[in-house]
């Protein structure tokens, strides 16, 4: 299934400068796995980003929070675009 | 598009990441381009800092504490934001069982009526020194029309984005200055998302996502102020709404300056948040006692505050606990009436989250939160005339007379 992840524009030189990755998956997760095996120097910038207490970003699915959606393990479809945006921002 | 002539007088500072240290030179980014952290300004060590009198010398306003901002240079924009009353207020003293009680009157700061003024006014500055030719922002209101009046005032274009549903005095204050505004269908979260991913695509000056360092540093000036203002001694206690968490974690940063530079004496105030329960993410972190914040769908009269991913949620709960304060969270129904009871009690007409601040406080009191030799201030963000339906006539049982004095005397002396 191909699932779109777009990339914050500070991490694509960490990803083959490209901001979107097209890739295959079953759940967020997955599709975001193929990414960071990839392209390891952004797998790292991304797993410590999301460590427990960083939180440094959101994921998105089709522009919905996924944490809202059951996280990173809501199944993904053909056509669905994540999207790893800054969570520092607003206010 | 408008071009703006660079003003070499304004100079942001460098920054530093929060989470690794890195410095990066000024640039327009709330983000660590190695480990996308959050970045921080970077003050010089051993800059020459104000006395007293030094800074009563100076203009009433926010830049009376510039050595404090993050700029090296004086300011070219937005001179006369800051330094807003502090009205005391004996007879909330009285309702909140505390020795005193005074607002911290930012519903009539310049230009455009809410705390945002201060941000912005850093902002503006950070831009037109990094060069940026538009501004923008991802708001529940206040900003926006504080980013379009600004951006009017030093002649940049502006962006602003917000949530379709906000209040219509909200919309029309910011479109009024010429801004653009862009109603956005969704809440702010999903304004917030849009507005980050729109700062990689334009390269425009976003005063909450890629301007952040800067615009945050604004907030800290109101610590600044109620030291002053109250003779550069500190409250015990301080009441602040939050919505992304910013001003009370740079309240708790700006006291914490305001003592390191012997400014003023005695201990930090300790910290008391308010939000409506319609979108309490930060309190109810608190009372569950977690350090991480689990964001909300936010579903509340109180706009201006309705922000359920707080991006500063986790520093605002951290500095409520450092300081040893607290929280609360109020219904709609509780946020009208404080509105009335801050009006009535104080001469101070407040937005929905000022109707929050005073009905927290009123919460915190019955609660048993406040001393009854507590000296509290109570940060009251946004004048109430933008958000008038919260209030309206309806609420109250207004008579009508006819135009003779008989019936005029008649209502009057019924009454």
């Amino acid at each position: 299934m191909a699932i779109t992840v777009n990339i914050p524009a500070l991490l694509a030189r960490h990803a083959g400068g490209q901001r979107q990755h097209v890739v295959a998956g079953a759940t967020v997760r997955e599709a975001i796995d193929r990414v960071t095996r990839d392209y390891p120097e952004f797998g790292k910038r991304f797993v410590e980003a999301t460590l427990p207490g960083n939180e440094f970003v959101t994921v998105y699915l089709n522009d919905e929070d996924a944490r809202f959606a059951g996280g990173l393990d809501t199944p993904v479809t053909a056509g669905d675009e994540i999207s790893i945006v800054s969570a520092i921002a607003g206010g | 598009m408008t071009v703006v002539a660079l003003e070499s007088s304004t100079r942001p500072v460098p920054l530093v990441c929060a989470h690794c240290a890195a410095i990066h030179e000024p640039i327009a980014s709330a983000v660590c381009p190695e480990c996308l952290g959050p970045l921080e300004p970077v003050y010089r060590a051993g800059r020459a800092l104000p006395s007293r009198q030094e800074i009563a010398s100076r203009p009433p306003s926010m830049w009376r504490y510039r050595e404090w901002l993050p700029f090296e240079g004086p300011p070219v924009h937005s001179l006369d934001t800051g330094f807003t009353p502090l009205v005391e207020a004996p007879r909330l003293a009285a309702r909140l069982g505390v020795a005193r009680v005074w607002i911290k009157n930012d519903t009539v700061s310049h230009p455009s009526l809410s705390f945002k003024d201060r941000v912005v006014a850093s902002a503006i500055n950070a831009a037109v020194g990094l060069g940026l030719q538009t501004v923008a922002c991802a708001s529940t209101g206040n900003l926006a029309i504080a980013v379009a009046a600004h951006a009017a005032r030093a002649g940049l274009p502006a962006w602003v984005l917000v949530p379709e549903n906000l209040e219509p005095a909200k919309i029309l204050a910011s479109a009024v200055h010429g801004a653009r505004v862009l109603r956005i269908q969704g809440t702010y979260d999903d304004v917030n998302r849009l507005c980050v991913q729109l700062a990689d695509r334009y390269g425009w000056g976003i005063v909450n996502v890629n301007l952040r360092p800067y615009y945050g540093e604004g907030s800290k000036t109101v610590a600044f102020e109620i030291a002053e203002q109250l003779g550069w001694r500190l409250p015990t206690a301080v009441v602040s709404p939050m919505a992304g968490g910013s001003l009370l974690s740079k309240l708790y940063k700006g006291f914490g300056e305001v003592i390191d530079a012997g400014l003023a004496t005695g201990d930090r105030p300790r910290l008391f948040g308010a939000q409506a329960s319609g979108c309490a993410p930060i309190v109810r972190a608190l009372e569950a006692g977690e350090s991480r914040i689990t964001p909300v769908e936010p579903n509340t009269i109180a706009k201006s505050l309705a922000i359920g991913a707080p991006a500063d949620g986790a520093r605002a709960l951290q500095a409520i606990r450092s300081s040893g304060g607290y929280a609360a969270a109020v219904s709609d129904p509780d946020l009208i009436d404080a509105i009335r009871v801050l009006a009535e009690t104080s001469g101070v007409f407040a937005e929905t989250a000022g109707g929050v601040t005073c009905a927290a406080a009123l919460a915190l009191s019955g609660a048993g939160r406040f001393a009854p030799g507590d000296e509290v201030v109570l940060c009251i963000t946004a004048h109430g005339l933008k958000t008038p339906d919260a209030v309206s006539p309806d609420l109250f049982d207004l008579p009508i007379a006819s135009s003779r004095l008989s019936d005029v005397a008649r209502v009057i002396e019924s009454a």
